[in-house]
């Protein structure tokens, strides 16, 4: 029952946001494009033939920076900025007096800018498709609907953390200089800017304890149909989240009692 | 009897505060070794709320007002003191709190900003778990109530500061609360406007003996919704009681201009043992205390021959500001 009427909730939130994200249809397609970082690596990859060191063929890490699109397309997560945003001009005042985590809001939004974003990375696919005729494949079904779950399961891990962090502006107000830190180790161990498959080995084990090869090179791994261990993927995505959730509700909870409501 | 529905019992709030000196010297100190206070924002108050009373917190900017109404609505966590609100702790936020109270910030919106109110109205009515069914009985009541009908499908940011104010209210009482906590809810609104909005508190209050607790820096606001007041000053109480009984102990007496017919009238009055304030030829203003108004009149009336007679009320903010400026006030 209690499910139901959250799931319900969810729904209408979803629904809403969607509406309100269709009002700024042309900078989501402007930040889709803004995306297309995975494009310039592999530029700098198949111009150096990096890809030979690692034993990846140029159509295999064509596909595999393509994938790293869609999954940074739909993984993105910036809730830190709008939590810190509404925190500190007291935004989130009517929000947290709601029957409804005000971070059910956020994540409603970003579903909902997910769905508004899916046509023009689509297009940008397309295009991509035109110029390496070479990288066009269709995964099976089973590896598709795995990487869709994977995707979401990324963008979970990432939108916890962000949330975790978010949760820090009870205390020091600029929550989003501490993200700013975690982007560097997100930036190179995620798999955005190279596969961690090209770490040396020593590094790529300490790599894969951490939730970051998890957010990009697995689930891009996954669908561009690179050999890659699937069960412990997805294992280690579901564990990353299992650890995260409980974290961000203690550091939630403990956060709003230090709430002093500023700006309203 | 009607029951207490808010009881805050020795309720006290702290804030620390970092402050900083002036110059290059001050902002090097401060990034090296900041200094932080507690500052008690709100001292040791107590009092207690009756279902369906509407209360008025006075108070200068930054007294404790807003504080007050935010721990009372669970936003803010108390630093020391108990808060029963409906029989609820309200920080704990609880869903069926949560569900019987409402807070309306006069310059906080939670509208969504590029979308007609009504899909917030819809959003709100979900998050409260009405059907859609209720959900739409209930905005067409409250929009007829507030007078506002084609707004409900302009986008939020063409609306007028009135009409979004209005808007607000619907969607902080969609789910009919029996509580509600209004911050300046007056706040930017036109005089029209403001008393519309006046007109439609009191009727809801009326029909659904909701309690509001209201804090305004419009009098007229405090003046035609609240019997009763709370001041604030300086984070503790200077008075808790009838508006009507402290407007008295602020302003004890009354002016009276009274026109004679004749110049001598004026002097034989002059002279007839009331306290004169002006006397310009057969004008006459004289000071006669609240409590002995009618029979003084009666005495003036049959004794002189008068052609004319105003009764000058203070003005209302001047003897409110009063209270803003004063430590206590014993009634």
């Amino acid at each position: 029952m209690k499910s139901n009427l959250i799931n319900s909730k969810i729904f209408t939130l979803l629904k809403v946001q969607y509406s309100n994200m269709l009002e700024y249809r042309v900078e989501i397609a402007l930040w889709a494009i803004s995306g297309i970082i995975p494009f310039f690596m592999l530029n700098i990859w198949t111009n150096n033939n990096l890809n030979e060191s690692i034993n990846i063929s140029d159509v295999m890490l064509s596909r595999y920076f393509l994938c790293a699109f869609f999954v940074r397309q739909f993984s993105v997560v910036w809730v830190v900025f709008s939590f810190e945003e509404d925190s500190l001009m007291g935004k989130v005042s009517p929000y947290l007096i709601q029957p409804l985590n005000p971070f059910f809001r956020y994540f409603a939004q970003h579903l909902a800018e997910q769905i508004t974003r899916f046509p023009f990375a689509l297009i940008i696919a397309l295009f991509f498709f035109i110029f390496n005729p070479e990288s066009i494949w269709i995964p099976n079904l089973g590896i598709l609907l795995l990487s869709i779950v994977s995707t979401f399961l990324s963008f979970l891990i990432q939108f916890l953390i962000q949330s975790i962090v978010a949760c820090l502006c009870f205390w020091t107000e600029k929550a989003s200089s501490i993200e700013r830190l975690l982007f560097i180790p997100t930036l190179f161990l995620s798999g955005l800017l190279a596969p961690v498959v090209s770490f040396p080995a020593h590094v790529k084990s300490w790599i894969y304890l951490t939730p970051f090869p998890y957010l990009i090179d697995f689930p891009a791994n996954l669908l561009s149909g690179n050999e890659t261990n699937i069960t412990g993927g997805l294992g280690m995505q579901i564990l990353w989240i299992f650890l995260l959730f409980p974290l961000f509700k203690k550091i939630w909870s403990e956060g709003t009692k230090k709430y002093t409501a500023m700006g309203s | 009897m009607v029951q207490n529905i808010i009881d805050v019992r020795n309720l006290s709030k702290s804030f620390d505060i970092s402050s900083k000196e002036p110059g290059l010297k001050g902002t090097i100190k401060h990034f090296f070794r900041r200094q932080t206070k507690s500052l008690k924002v709100i001292k040791d108050i107590s009092f207690e709320i009756k279902e369906g009373e509407i209360v008025g917190f006075l108070g200068a900017n930054g007294a404790g007002k807003t504080t007050i109404l935010k721990m009372l609505c669970g936003l803010i966590y108390p630093s020391e003191g108990s808060i029963l609100v409906s029989g609820y702790l309200p920080f704990r936020r609880k869903e069926n709190f949560l569900k019987n109270i409402t807070l309306i910030m006069g310059q906080k919106q939670q509208l969504i900003w590029d979308l007609p109110p009504i899909e917030s109205f819809y959003l709100n009515a979900s998050i409260y778990d009405l059907d859609k069914f209720e959900a739409k009985k209930r905005i067409k009541k409250l929009s007829e109530m507030l007078e506002i009908d084609e707004e409900l499908f302009i986008p939020v940011r063409k609306l007028s500061l009135g009409q979004r104010m209005k808007s607000e209210l619907l969607a902080a009482l969609i789910h009919e609360p029996n509580i509600l906590f209004l911050d300046e809810p007056t706040l930017g609104l036109d005089i029209n406007a403001q008393r519309n909005l006046r007109k439609f508190l009191q009727k809801y209050n009326k029909e659904t003996n909701a309690t509001i607790c209201l804090t305004s820096h419009y009098m007229k606001d405090i003046t035609s919704l609240c019997k009763r007041v709370i001041c604030v000053h300086e984070g503790a109480i200077s008075y808790d009681g009838k508006l009507d009984l402290l407007l008295k102990k602020l302003s004890p007496v009354k002016e009276i201009l009274i026109v004679c017919r004749s110049e001598e009238d004026a002097i034989k009055l002059e002279n007839s043992g009331f306290t004169v304030k002006n006397k310009i030829k057969n004008e006459i203003t004289i000071k006669i205390e609240n409590n002995s108004i009618t029979s003084s009149l009666k005495s003036i009336l049959n004794n002189f021959d008068i052609e004319d007679l105003y009764i000058n009320e203070p003005p209302i903010d001047e003897v409110i500001g009063k209270v803003l400026i004063k430590k206590e006030y014993e009634i």
